[in-house]
């Protein structure tokens, strides 16, 4: 069977090589053909599906209780961002409302896993660039998080805390004297990671001015998130479609216009220092109540379609759902950012060198499965 | 704008196209020859500005299958959805509209490795997720495969 | 409560005047060296990739029991844990990175995923349902994803297999026929 499909036109001097599907960068299954001219790049083609797993066929025979599930093993850094989009699709059918103590949790849990998975990259860019302290350095303080998930929620990565009409279960009575506990750690820990890696002149020597990205290049080819917001495209879904009680939260859209990989490290950076103030203003103020909505047992939406769109730490995952009266979704349609994300590559990496291919990689941060789903 | 501006400009441009308003977007169904100069209409005229294509994909309906296009304008601040119907199960067909939105190009890909829906024109139609030489399209309703085991 | 009698070296000292000598078996010794420095490949495909990321980490820590060094080129790596579905299209790769590792080589597969396809086992058309479809495993570890502990119980789990190997007059046992 041939592996590599099409076939390899090639030029005086061109040679081809393959990264991938098995290879050191943590990022997952990519194939990525390059076509090389010496060191520089003359073409890059991904090729995609080494781990397709037919999450939207498998769906469509799923009840509207079980599917959510399944979006945790989508974009697993932000496992509890994706199913609250569609436990929103879902209300979105049912016309129920969420109280106000569920919703408040919900945009608690989405700020700490935003912050653990942008900790995540963090290292993870460290480790890419061949700095191995960094990676280090922020799984201790991703641990840190997880541990208050898992004391709450039950699970360290793939939890599934969203039901339709609310959250499973209430708080930990332990959650809010450890998450004050843990932003003391993180905030200080933030100081050093600026002092290792943000003030260090080889890194900035790797990331400024490679990866251009343009903002009309960003807007055609669909990206979203940091990599979108640090070509100066204003995108965040908090702020353009508020859901969940985001509009009564105090925070501002992180922007950048130099289009570079600097500009998105720098997003990113300062993207966790926003969620740390969401998390500050609401920690202590979580409303009493009820923390789910009263729905029924077997949930039937009525016939129509339904779109709802929230912000994971990579971009904008909107659910569409298409429903005609049964008890299982008819289709479910996810609209992934990583999907969109990932053709950038090929546009930005043109006349780059291999070493910068690794950093653009590190930068644009892409979940494979999220793109195969 | 309003949905009544939106319905009011296009039907100024577009007289044939039929409107839907149940849903949460204003939708718009038009026919498959007339998608492409609507689509160019829709990204360039100053009315409407729709830079931003986020969703295209395709709903198999046993009889019918409907292509279904999302656009959102940023500077204008509204969403509409246009959708094509595509009566031809067994070949369906439709003009691409990669030229317009660059994202639709791999979006188009996807359509057809899974569904089998054919765009004209399109620079490099090839499957995206699934081998070569893999039997049928698999997210169709009428899809047999022994391999699967069902519940 | 660990078993103290397995952690001592495999050997009798014999003390003389200037010295010593250890007396001990060929099979405990290539048994002992080889256990105690497996070096992983470093191949994730999904989920299960960041709880191996974790044990690799500072609070578990796996390079405590000798799995210092992950490896990027399975021509120099003894152990690929396979963490995250395979599917019908990555099933050839992974066949292929399998025979490309040296001799001896172990398989530890861990999550739901490579056991038997775990949450996709129903309506889906291209997940490989099971690993041991493809390559012969040695260590199967359910959850999804397992934590952390439970991918160190296996890496101990399977050098303590590996202690029980005979060397000479048979073949290694994870080599398929």
């Amino acid at each position: 069977m041939n592996l590599l499909g099409d076939p390899e036109i090639t030029e005086e001097g061109e040679f081809v090589i393959n990264i991938g599907p098995q290879h050191p960068s943590t990022h997952g299954v990519l194939h990525l053909k390059v076509w090389l001219d010496g060191e520089t790049i003359k073409k890059v083609q991904p090729h995609i599906g080494y781990i397709h797993r037919s999450i939207e066929k498998m769906s469509e025979s799923l009840s509207y209780r079980n599917f959510i599930y399944v979006t945790s093993r989508m974009d697993y850094l932000s496992a509890h961002i994706n199913n609250e989009a569609c436990a929103l699709a879902v209300e979105k059918g049912l016309q129920v409302e969420v109280p106000k103590r569920a919703q408040v949790i919900r945009i608690l849990l989405g700020e700490l896993t935003r912050l653990a998975s942008h900790q995540l990259w963090w290292g993870s860019t460290g480790l890419d660039m061949g700095a191995v302290t960094p990676f280090f350095y922020a799984f201790r303080e991703r641990e840190a998080i997880l541990d208050i998930l898992e004391e709450t929620c039950g699970a360290r990565l793939t939890q599934n805390f969203m039901v339709p009409g609310g959250i499973m279960y209430d708080l930990h009575p332990n959650f809010q004297k450890r998450v004050k506990e843990a932003l003391v750690q993180i905030k200080e820990k933030l100081r050093e990671y600026d002092e290792l890696v943000t003030g260090n002149v080889i890194f900035q020597g790797r990331f400024k001015g490679v990866g251009y990205l343009s903002p009309e290049d960003a807007i055609n080819y669909g990206a979203t998130g940091p990599v979108a917001r640090a070509s100066g495209i204003s995108c965040d879904v908090r702020k353009w479609f508020p859901y969940d009680g985001y509009e009564n939260v105090e925070f501002d859209e992180v922007l950048d216009t130099g289009c570079d990989c600097w500009a998105r490290y720098m997003v990113r950076m300062n993207e966790m220092k926003q969620s740390i103030r969401i998390i500050e203003q609401l920690i202590d103020n979580i409303p009493e109540g009820e923390i789910q909505a009263k729905t029924k047992q077997v949930i039937k939406l009525p016939k129509g379609e339904f779109y709802q769109r929230v912000e994971t730490a990579r971009g904008e995952l909107g659910v569409y759902l298409v429903s005609d009266g049964g008890s299982t979704p008819y289709r479910i349609k996810y609209r992934t950012p990583n999907f969109s994300n990932l053709w950038v590559l090929s546009h930005i990496t043109l006349g780059a060198k291999i070493g910068d291919l690794v950093a653009i990689m590190a930068t644009l941060d892409l979940i494979i499965p999220d793109i195969d789903r | 704008m309003t949905n009544e501006e939106i319905k009011q400009c296009i039907s100024e441009i577009l007289p044939t196209a039929t409107y839907d308003e149940t849903g949460e977007f204003l939708t718009i169904m038009v026919s498959k020859e007339e998608l492409r100069p609507f689509m160019q209409t829709l990204r360039n005229d100053e009315k409407f500005l729709f830079e931003f294509l986020f969703c295209l994909t395709c709903i198999d309906w046993k009889t019918h299958f409907m292509m279904v296009y999302h656009l959102l304008s940023r500077k204008h601040h509204h969403n509409i959805v246009v959708k094509v119907k595509l009566d031809d199960i067994n070949q369906p067909e439709i003009d691409t509209i990669c030229d317009i939105w660059k994202t639709a190009e791999y979006l188009e890909r996807e359509v057809y490795d899974l569904f089998g829906v054919k765009f004209g024109n399109h620079p490099d139609l090839r499957r995206l997720f699934l081998d070569d030489n893999w039997p049928g399209y698999p997210l169709r309703k009428n899809y047999v495969d022994e391999n699967m085991i069902s519940i | 409560m660990v078993d103290t009698e397995k952690l001592v070296f495999p050997a009798q000292l014999h003390q003389t005047p200037d010295g010593g000598f250890l007396v001990t078996q060929l099979d405990d010794i290539i048994n002992w060296a080889r256990s105690n420095s497996l070096w992983p490949l470093v191949f994730g495909t999904s989920c299960c990739a960041i709880e191996m990321m974790s044990a690799a980490d500072a609070r578990h820590d796996w390079s405590r029991f000798g799995f210092e060094v992950a490896r990027a080129s399975p021509r120099q790596a003894d152990l690929i844990i396979v963490a995250g579905t395979i599917v019908m299209k990555m099933a050839p790769v992974l066949r292929r990175l399998y025979d490309q590792m040296p001799d001896p080589k172990y398989v530890i597969a861990m999550g739901a995923c490579t056991i038997s396809g775990g949450p996709f086992f129903y309506n889906t058309y291209s997940v490989v349902k099971g690993v041991d479809h493809v390559i012969p495993v040695d260590v199967f570890i359910p959850g999804c994803p397992p934590r952390p502990e439970a991918l160190l119980h296996s890496m101990i789990t399977l050098q303590e297999k590996i202690k029980h190997e005979t060397y000479f007059g048979k073949d290694n046992k994870a080599q398929a026929k």
